[in-house]
């Protein structure tokens, strides 16, 4: 086994290697057993665990796999083992919303495990093919998992949806990616970079990026082309919303900083003022969009797209200090959403789920640590210090004022001031208004995600250093 | 004194208070009494400590006192506390104020466990702002406090609390955030966010200063509130449970002038001397405009909010002058108005426990009725008016002598504002509690009870006292606000000698 991983080269890339293994044989046994979803549930998130030691196990440094079709450095260890974090999460909020809504099958934990799989890859591409490869892997069982609630026809149409523009952005993007191998002759990132650096860059090469950066941004669901999210995340099973707002927004990010970065350094104003105005677009259209809506779970799609926003100004900063604070915001946003959706799991009544904002009115007085916690979350998501969304956005615009791009910095406070509007919109909700009727008490994990990831929230003030230099040195391994 | 950290320790305990009260089980009689007691306790047992910061504190020395430092965010910003003659006096008008608002609050029962956290938080948040010599920590202070006082209006309020909890949080989060970038610029500037550290070498050139400044003072104008984005204060005063409306007036509306004196004057010099007549001018509106719409209020909340708004431009003006007596007087207004403010309030608090109105129409002739109360009441009204002998003249005298200096008809315009203040406070005083006794829902008002009476008696004895011998008040500052004008004229000669040099 090790000589053959030696001999591809391989050896670096064992743990995705070890993931696409037990993912498959995951689904044999799930295959040929009756009623296995709770024991593939619980062996795919020790799987998930094993993972994460083996990513963290491995050597350390700068890795290259398979020829240098993969990268392993310090940014791409981190992003994994959030990633991996966000996925395990994701099934352990899923289990009993599963049972009660009666859609409990063992493919879902699979189609997450190749899900995080793609991911990995992505986070890990070094050149456009793999780039790819990681993105159509995830994304195959991303459209599947949307549409797990297959006799519902929101969620079938959710995944319909997905399905449909993420081909399309898939398509454009593989036309970015053919015109930059077609102007600079490479599909390695690090052959790019040489390319462009030797000679003058076309025009061709610019269309290029823009293609790729459209692609991209559809992954990361940033303005203009985040019109899936709000659909796919009202639309698809809560625990499946919760699993689309956390990990494979954190996968896309790593490998949008890497696709950034790593190939196209030299020509850095030309892509920026794109991500500025994607930003910016993002920052207000979250801002203001989210106002008017109803359903929670639409809200929270509006806005991660503006927080998509604030972390593509750390990338627009292309900076070392710009991505140090994406790799904060990415991995404080992960916390709030997973906790953030374990409050709105919670949000059951005897007669089923329910998902509208005005559902929580009065909460403070019938549960009051369900309303503590997501008032937290939102305080924290608002960015009101001393809670840790306020050190996210504090290192953003480190970034941005580093990298002297003032204006981007003032649209995203005045952004950030108009989000929170609806942001405490749901707070006045839960402490200002008259209860209505209670919710079911909450279910232990559920529970448990939620006070976790806010206490993670609350004392973050306490210990934001560990953080902030982890981060520091995942951004330095891009430079 | 350099033993224990006097500063954490006072600054952290309301928040053990809290966790006491949170772990109170139960929602009897019994537990809400333990509640009650366990938060005045806290309170009162942080106040003691804090005055041990008075007794150690040395008035000769300007430079921070009780330093505290650890690392925190690793080269950007610290754990950094102290304080100076400057800040000290506030986190003693906190501590002293906090105790009498849980007193005031002892009628409260609606969700009261959440209601005395949400002020211990406060208390603790209010005197890290005036502590804090790290502005990233100063921010964390300045910011946090939104969250608290936004659930005391927004749960405890009137009837328009949702409208006035909204209208506060947002207008002060606008006002902060520009405040935050300005942080960020000068930390890449200067490599530092440590205030003192920032004093020794203020030097951010006269452009930067510009913006800075303006940043700055987007977030302390708002926070102060100097007209024309004064107008959530009326509203978040109205609607706001008494003891909050105390904290806001006597405390939160103070961390506007600390900033101005902590950040704008001292780091941003050149630009504080271009801006000093657009403060005026906003000063002398605030003063005269304000005044004129405090006489035509019906609500007696309202009036006082509005009064608050006028008594703030003295201290803008007086800050602004940038010279001795100025800064002296606005320090000096901005603790007497603290205590003044903070009464009335507390005043208004008694007649609405009993009556559940605020309209000056509903009441009239209460000296009948209430003897005790209406002579409170008329100590604070003087104050409020700046009679000689009460706090209140101290510093308007201080801060129009510190104008007139500067320029006579600010001074003039300013001083026409103490005549108003006069006129809107008298009559509010004749309405409420002179005259016929003749509404029948007066008939059985009761004077105060001595929980009451023990809430403000302090307050009169203080407001008399600093009034007849503010030396105690002006000598604590007196150091730093030397050391700090001795930086600004620095500052300026040097900017003067430059532009000297360039004709």
């Amino acid at each position: 086994m090790m000589s053959l991983l030696d001999h591809i080269q391989g050896a670096a890339a064992l743990p995705e290697i070890f993931l696409a293994v037990a993912a498959m044989a995951l689904l044999m046994f799930g295959v040929f057993r009756d009623k296995s979803a709770d024991i593939v549930n619980i062996a795919a998130i020790i799987v998930l665990g094993i993972t994460v030691a083996l990513v963290l196990g491995g050597a350390g440094g700068r890795q290259e796999a398979f020829g240098g079709v993969l990268v392993i450095d310090t940014f791409a260890r981190f992003m994994k083992v959030l990633t991996l974090f966000g996925s395990a999460v994701a099934i352990v909020l899923s289990v009993n919303f599963m049972k009660a809504e009666k859609i409990e099958r063992f493919e879902y934990p699979i189609l997450i495990l190749l899900a995080t799989t793609g991911m990995m890859i992505m986070i890990s591409a070094n050149g456009l093919i793999a780039l790819y490869m990681g993105l159509e892997l995830q994304s195959l069982a991303l459209y599947v998992v949307a549409a797990i609630d297959r006799d519902k026809a929101k969620s079938s149409e959710a995944g319909l949806k997905y399905f449909v523009l993420g081909a399309l952005s898939s398509g454009m993007l593989l036309y970015g990616a053919s015109l930059i191998y077609g102007f600079t002759g490479h599909v390695g990132f690090a052959e790019i970079a040489q390319s462009i650096k030797a000679g003058e860059p076309g025009l061709g090469l610019t269309f290029g990026l823009v293609f790729l950066i459209a692609g991209l941004a559809f992954k990361v669901s940033a303005v203009p082309f985040h019109m899936w999210t709000p659909d796919v995340y009202e639309g698809a099973p809560t625990p499946v919303a919760a699993f689309f707002a956390a990990a494979p927004k954190i996968a896309a990010m790593a490998l949008f900083v890497r696709a950034m970065l790593a190939p196209f350094p030299s020509i850095l104003p030309d892509w920026q003022q794109i991500l500025v105005f994607i930003s910016i677009a993002s920052m207000l259209l979250g801002a203001f969009a989210a106002i008017g809506q109803t359903n929670i779970k639409r809200l929270l799609a509006y806005s991660s797209i503006g927080h998509m926003g604030y972390a593509l100004i750390g990338l627009a900063a292309g900076s070392p200090e710009g991505v140090k604070s994406v790799v904060i915001y990415m991995t404080i946003y992960l916390i709030m959403t997973l906790g953030t959706f374990a409050c709105v799991l919670a949000m059951r009544r005897k007669d089923g789920q329910v998902e509208n904002i005005s559902d929580l009115a009065g909460l403070a007085r019938t549960n009051g640590l369900h309303a503590f916690f997501l008032a937290v979350f939102m305080f924290s998501l608002a960015g009101i210090p001393p809670l840790a969304g306020f050190f996210a956005k504090y290192f953003i615009f480190m970034a941005a004022i580093k990298a002297n791009m003032i204006t981007l910095a003032v649209i995203g406070v005045l952004a950030s001031v108009v989000g929170a509007v609806y942001y405490i919109r749901i707070i006045k909700l839960m402490y200002f208004d008259e209860p209505v009727e209670r919710f079911e008490p909450m279910v232990t994990e559920v529970k448990a995600v939620a006070v976790l990831s806010g206490l993670f929230v609350i004392f973050f003030v306490l210990f934001p250093q560990p953080l902030s230099a982890l981060a520091e040195a995942a951004a330095a391994s891009l430079f | 004194m350099s033993g224990w950290p006097i500063l954490s320790v006072v600054t952290f305990l309301p928040l053990v208070g809290a966790a006491f009260v949170l772990a109170i089980r139960g929602n009897d009689a019994v537990a809400l009494r333990n509640m009650r007691w366990a938060a005045l306790w806290t309170t009162i047992v942080t106040f003691v400590l804090s005055l041990l910061i008075w007794h150690y504190f040395d008035t000769a020395n300007p430079d921070f006192q009780f330093v505290e430092k650890l690392s925190w965010l690793g080269d950007t910003a610290s754990y950094h506390m102290g304080v100076d003659g400057i800040s000290m006096l506030f986190v003693i008008l906190t501590t002293f104020l906090m105790p009498i608002c849980i007193l005031a609050s002892w009628q409260v029962d609606k969700r009261l466990r959440e209601y005395l956290i949400a002020f211990l938080v406060l208390e603790t948040l209010m005197i890290g702002v005036f502590c804090a010599l790290d502005m990233v920590l100063f921010y964390l202070f300045f910011e946090g406090g939104l969250i608290p006082m936004f659930l005391i209006i927004g749960v405890w309020g009137g009837p328009r609390r949702v409208y006035a909890s909204f209208k506060f949080f947002l207008y002060t989060l606008l006002g902060s955030v520009l405040m935050l970038l300005a942080i960020i610029a000068m930390y890449w500037y200067s490599g530092t966010t440590d205030i003192a550290v920032l004093y020794k070498n203020p030097n951010f050139p006269a452009g930067m200063q510009t913006w800075l400044w303006l940043a700055f003072f987007a977030s302390f104008a708002v926070k102060m509130p100097m007209w024309p984005v004064h107008t959530w204060l009326p509203d978040a005063h109205v609607e706001a449970p008494t003891a909050g409306s105390v904290i806001l007036a006597a405390i939160l509306l103070k961390m506007g002038g600390y900033g101005f004196l902590r950040f704008s004057v001292p780091m941003f010099p050149i630009a504080s001397d271009l801006f000093a007549p657009f403060v005026f001018t906003l000063s002398v509106v605030a003063i005269v405009y304000t005044s004129l719409v405090a006489m035509m209020q019906e609500d007696m909340k309202k009036l006082i909010a509005y009064s608050s708004v006028a008594h703030m431009g003295f201290v803008t003006m007086g800050i602004f002058t940038l010279n001795r007596q100025g800064i002296d007087g606005a320090l000096f207004q901005m603790i007497s108005h603290g205590i003044v403010s903070g009464a009335l309030f507390l005043c208004v608090g008694v007649v609405y426990d009993r009556m559940h109105t605020r309209e000056i129409k509903a009441y009239g002739g209460l000296v009948n009725r209430m003897p005790l109360y209406a002579l409170t009441f008329m100590v604070f009204t003087m104050a409020n008016v700046g009679l000689p002998g009460t706090s209140g003249f101290v510093g308007e005298f201080l801060t129009l002598m510190g104008a007139f200096q500067n320029n006579t008809w600010v001074a003039f315009f300013a001083t026409t504002g103490v005549i108003l203040s006069a006129g809107y406070a008298l009559w509010l005083y004749r309405r409420v509690v002179f005259g016929k006794l003749e509404k029948a829902s007066l008939k059985h008002i009761t004077d105060m009870t001595p929980r009451e009476a023990l809430a403000l008696v302090p307050l009169i004895v203080l407001t008399i006292f600093f009034g007849v011998y503010p030396s105690p008040i002006l000598d604590v500052f007196g150091a730093s606000v030397e050391s700090l004008m001795a930086g600004v004229n620095k500052s300026l000669a040097a900017a003067g000698a430059i532009t000297a040099a360039g004709l």
